[in-house]
């Protein structure tokens, strides 16, 4: 039984790793590498974790149609088009919880596509 | 400046210095025996119109569980209004925003079936970002005309301008040099109406409240010294100066908005059936020789 338990567990970790390893690296230049899909009418993920003074690049794929990104706090914007990778490189100066939204109109739950920037040291 | 704190008695106080011409009569309460205080002198200029806003026929959801009578009511109100306006002005989102385009034109279409009922015939309309982003205005021109014109009336220009049918919330260069246009045979002192959906200046943009392009309109209108904006979308009352420009917002008919930025998301204000009303309404905008504002906000029921 405690065994069954502990194989059970190890599995858990093992796809936990993998699904980080899917959503987060490193890039070559030592950017903090994060993957962000966008579709109606939510981010995933909606809190995005970084570090102070961190290099990081967000990369938006969008599953479904346009959409947009913006931080106002950070003075951050992109376009998230359909079908293409869309990079937005930025090394976090302040400290806090900052709100992003999807600033591209995209139907009835828009109002809903939003999210956190969390920066901690 | 703090738009967050920007208040009614603020905005009265910059009244009171001499930058603005709106006067408030709002918070006159409920529709029934609410009357707009006529100045009591009126010129042949002066006249008096009504905006409408943020209607989303076609809307359903917890936020406005009667949600398809209340535009029906309001055409009701007004009509029973004791003072009838020279027209009415509907600052956008007509209708709720889906993403078939058929049920998009049977809302219009509906939409427009029940302001016929309005015994006020003379109806200007512009596109919110529900009736226009999906399809660049397509269908909002088949059933309601321009996205962006003009106007004048008694010796006002009313400009309409388009913030929306860009999904990203352009007014666009295109539109700016219509708009460069448009005022530049008007002399400065020129009284300006400028009638928009969303707002021009950056109110709130972490809840997308603002015109990307917002501030290029703003420095085209800066050159005139007589400039008031009425706009939507917020879904509640909000004032606010730019320079010289007044900008006001109005309440919606649909479910009201929190204030900007009083809590983390944007969400509607419950509702609540006690007060089904509570937020929703329309302004009466008293215009006296062109040049001054008298505001009444009227509620659409019990409060």
């Amino acid at each position: 039984m405690a065994l069954s338990w502990a194989r059970s567990l190890i599995v858990l970790l093992l796809i936990s790793v993998r699904v980080l390893a899917g959503s987060e690296a490193s890039s070559a230049a030592g950017e903090q590498v994060i993957k962000v899909t966008a579709k109606k009418f939510e981010f995933s993920p909606s809190v995005i974790a970084v570090h102070l003074n961190a290099p990081v690049v967000l990369e938006f794929t969008s599953l479904d149609r346009l959409h947009g990104f913006a931080v106002p706090d950070l003075k951050l914007e992109a376009e998230i088009k359909a079908g293409e990778t869309t990079r937005v490189r930025f090394v976090p100066d302040k400290l806090g919880t900052f709100p992003f939204h999807c600033n591209r109109f995209c139907g009835s739950g828009h109002e809903d596509m939003n999210g956190q920037i969390v920066v901690t040291n | 400046m703090d738009f967050n704190s920007q208040n009614r008695r603020e905005f009265l106080q910059l009244v009171g210095l001499g930058v603005g011409g709106v006067v408030f009569a709002s918070g006159l309460g409920q529709l029934s025996g609410c009357a707009t205080s006529r100045p009591k002198t009126q010129s042949e200029d002066d006249f008096y119109f009504l905006q409408l806003s943020d209607t989303h026929w076609g809307f359903k959801g917890p936020p406005n569980p009667e949600a398809d009578v209340t535009l029906k009511n309001t055409v009701n109100l007004v009509n029973a209004l004791d003072r009838q306006p020279e027209f009415i002005v509907f600052t956008g989102d007509l209708t709720h925003t889906t993403d078939d385009a058929d049920l998009r034109r049977k809302r219009m279409g509906e939409f427009k079936q029940i302001v016929d009922g309005l015994n006020v015939k003379s109806l200007r309309f512009m596109a919110g970002e529900h009736d226009a982003s999906l399809d660049a205005g397509k269908a909002y021109q088949e059933f309601f005309g321009e996205l962006h014109y003009s106007f004048d009336h008694k010796g006002v220009h009313f400009v309409v301008i388009d913030n929306v049918s860009d999904p990203g919330a352009s007014i666009g260069q295109g539109q700016l040099a219509w708009l460069r246009s448009d005022l530049q045979r008007l002399d400065s002192q020129q009284p300006i109406v400028v009638l928009t959906h969303r707002p021009l200046f950056g109110l709130y943009p972490q809840w997308d409240w603002s015109t990307q392009d917002g501030d290029a309109a703003i420095a085209v209108l800066q050159k005139y010294q007589n400039v008031t904006v009425f706009y939507g979308h917020i879904h509640q009352e909000h004032h606010f100066m730019t320079g010289q420009i007044a900008h006001h917002s109005a309440r919606s008919l649909i479910f009201p908005l929190p204030p900007p930025g009083s809590q983390p998301k944007r969400a509607p204000v419950p509702w609540d059936p006690a007060h089904p009303s509570k937020g929703l309404g329309f302004r009466g905008i008293d215009a006296q020789g062109g040049r001054d504002y008298r505001l009444a906000e009227f509620s659409v029921g019990k409060e």
